[in-house]
């Protein structure tokens, strides 16, 4: 594996509130080497879009970083002014959201919002900036680019706007892309459209995504590596087909089996009982365990750290065992 | 098959989207109309489950409010028990049979109500049940939530537990049919599983009749018995969801199936359908679905296909054959 794109040590995002500190993110580790797609699944709540928006440093006051690192391409970039991180947010990170229409401006044409970011982080001229974005409209598939760019969002149906988005977060060509549920809007013929063009788009031009998302298909069918996150916490993480054909972690065995199945009607579909715990009720040792199937007395008191179990990794006391 | 619970016979809905009067007469408009939904016919068996499954816009929630009275239809028939919907509706011992669960169970919920006067509004409104507290409780039980949850207020409950709530005030009144409008898109897929389970077992326990909608072909998968796929305000495929699943006849069944990210295909590629939904204001003449069919001939770009039976399997498309995999 070449050296990593993004590594992220012991994230820890905190918010501090009048009853104490709530701790939404604890000890995240991850790497994502150039060219690869990271996902990163869970339930709501389990601080996968945190994870999102503390790498880009758009962490929504009063949360703040509260330990460890951000690395990109070898440099620290969490703690950055905020002047210093917005130069490299669009320009060495770029962004995708779920909701095509609040991503976009609403009162500029496409054209002039994709020039615009183009000129804010690339030295060109208008006309230059101008014929990169048509060819990056053309690039993600809007039929017309050269005519389209003059358009504005609302002429556009939802799955051209997701386009334009994608457009929009790619064209300065940052090294890193996060995309936060960019298919969650969208119809599922859409969607399959979308994934391919992230696809291709991140083996094209080595760009790293963290594709965050609810969806376990849409991860099987995009992701590379994927993380498990519960409760702040990545509870396994690993290539896709091993994740998801031999799950270490009891949470990713019953995330997969809740799924219903396209093949066949099942009588019952497997349930994990009860619900992710809230940030100020997070159990003490492993934060799984009131759900756990198999939990015995030491996942109550001690943590598991994230280790090695088969050919993922996963923070379980029983999966090494 | 015992008799039908549901029947919707060449049901239509048509919604009046022109500009207003002066802006269409200096522009010289005519007035525009969007058909929501266009000649849908199906039965549902009592006690059984009919799913309606298509992307946005293709009309199935407008069914599921046309199917419990929430909006007239604008041609067509729509029977309940026998009985026209409009007289079942006019008597309250009939009306007390049908009820709807939503999608969202943060809006659906009134946020001022203790859950205990939620559950139990329907009983006050049919003035039905002597001992509302006990039935309220027994309500509770049957969802999965404690006797005591009901003092509570509906910000204390989580998404999954809120949609328990609604199942449960959509149960009070002992309802035959229970229209679901999308009632897991909004939770995770754990609480998904335990919402489409508690469903299942209530059909069973109290002989429920579900009209299912989803845009999710999995959870479709799991709940029907029958199954009908809706494009552009049409039914273009119905039947039992065996068969629909294992042999789908329509293209545009088929397009949907492949498009579902599966955890089967790990890093497979695909090659995506083009095109999206058109707009149903202007919808493409003869088959709606042409622009976007890979098999489509002439015939499809001028005559729109009617809906033939083949074997179990109801499709409006002219090149569908029977058995054809």
């Amino acid at each position: 594996m070449s050296a990593p794109l993004l590594g992220v040590a012991d994230l820890t995002v905190e918010f501090p509130t009048r009853r104490g500190i709530l701790r939404a993110l604890d000890a995240v580790s991850f790497a994502i080497a150039p060219g690869e797609i990271l996902g990163m699944v869970g339930e709501s709540g389990a601080g996968k879009s945190l994870t999102g928006a503390a790498i880009i440093g758009l962490l929504a006051p009063p949360g703040r970083i509260a330990g460890g690192e951000v690395r990109l391409e070898g440099a620290r970039i969490d703690h950055l002014p905020a002047e210093a991180m917005r130069r490299i947010r669009g320009r060495r990170i770029g962004a995708i959201f779920q909701d095509p229409l609040t991503t976009l401006n609403p009162l500029y044409t496409i054209g002039r919002q994709l020039t615009e970011t183009i000129r804010t982080h690339l030295p060109m001229s208008a006309a230059e900036a101008r014929t990169r974005a048509i060819r990056w409209l053309d690039e993600v598939g809007i039929p017309a680019a050269a005519r389209r760019i003059d358009a504005y969002p609302h002429e556009f149906s939802g799955g051209q706007r997701q386009r334009v988005v994608i457009a929009l977060a790619l064209c300065a060509e940052p090294r890193l892309v996060i995309a936060d549920e960019p298919t969650t809007a969208l119809d599922v013929s859409i969607q399959a459209q979308i994934i391919a063009l992230l696809k291709r788009l991140a083996r094209e031009h080595g760009t790293a995504v963290l594709l965050i998302t609810h969806d376990m298909g849409v991860i099987a069918e995009t992701a590379d590596r994927v993380a498990v996150m519960y409760a702040g916490r990545i509870a396994e993480i690993g290539p896709v087909a091993e994740v998801i054909r031999a799950p270490a972690h009891p949470y990713t065995e019953g995330l997969m089996a809740s799924i219903p199945p396209l093949e066949h009607r099942l009588e019952r579909l497997a349930q994990i009982e009860g619900a992710m715990p809230r940030l100020n009720a997070i159990p003490d040792g492993c934060a799984f365990h009131p759900r756990c199937p198999r939990a015995i007395d030491r996942c109550r008191g001690e943590r598991p750290a994230l280790t090695p179990a088969g050919a993922t990794m996963a923070a379980c006391l029983l999966a090494h065992a | 098959m015992p008799e039908p619970l549901l029947r919707l016979a060449g049901v239509t809905r048509r919604f009046d989207v022109s500009r207003p009067t002066l802006q269409r007469w200096l522009a010289r408009e005519r007035r525009q109309f969007l058909r929501a939904v266009d000649d849908v016919s199906f039965a549902i068996p009592a006690g059984t489950t009919l799913s309606l499954v298509g992307e946005s816009g293709c009309g199935k929630s407008t069914v599921a409010r046309l199917a419990v009275g929430l909006l007239a239809p604008s041609a067509g028939e729509i029977q309940f028990d026998g009985q026209p919907l409009a007289a079942a509706r006019a008597d309250p011992g009939q009306r007390r049979r049908m009820n709807m669960i939503f999608q969202d169970p943060y809006a659906s919920l009134n946020p001022r109500w203790r859950v205990r006067d939620i559950i139990a509004e329907p009983l006050r409104a049919f003035g039905i049940g002597a001992d509302v507290p006990g039935r309220v409780a027994e309500l509770l039980g049957q969802v999965g939530l404690a006797g005591a949850d009901g003092e509570r207020f509906p910000h204390e409950f989580s998404g999954g537990q809120r949609q328990r709530i609604s199942i449960a005030r959509a149960l009070a009144a002992a309802p035959s049919l229970l229209v679901c409008d999308e009632p897991t898109s909004a939770l995770d897929v754990s609480v998904q599983a335990q919402i489409l389970n508690l469903m299942r077992d209530l059909q069973q326990l109290l002989g429920l009749t579900y009209l299912f909608i989803s845009h999710n072909l999995a959870v479709v998968r799991h709940m029907s018995d029958r199954l009908g796929v809706m494009y552009l305000g049409r039914v273009v495929e119905l039947g039992p969801a065996d068969e629909v699943f294992a042999a789908p006849r329509h293209p545009y069944t088929r397009l949907l199936l492949e498009a579902v990210p599966d955890l089967e295909r790990v890093g497979s590629a695909r090659t995506p359908v083009g095109g999206e939904v058109p707009s149903p204001i202007d919808p493409p003449p003869g088959c709606s679905f042409h622009p976007r069919c890979p098999l489509a001939v002439d015939r499809c770009r001028v005559e729109q296909p009617p809906v033939r039976k083949l074997g179990a399997v109801e499709v409006a498309c002219h090149l569908a054959e029977a058995g054809a995999d």
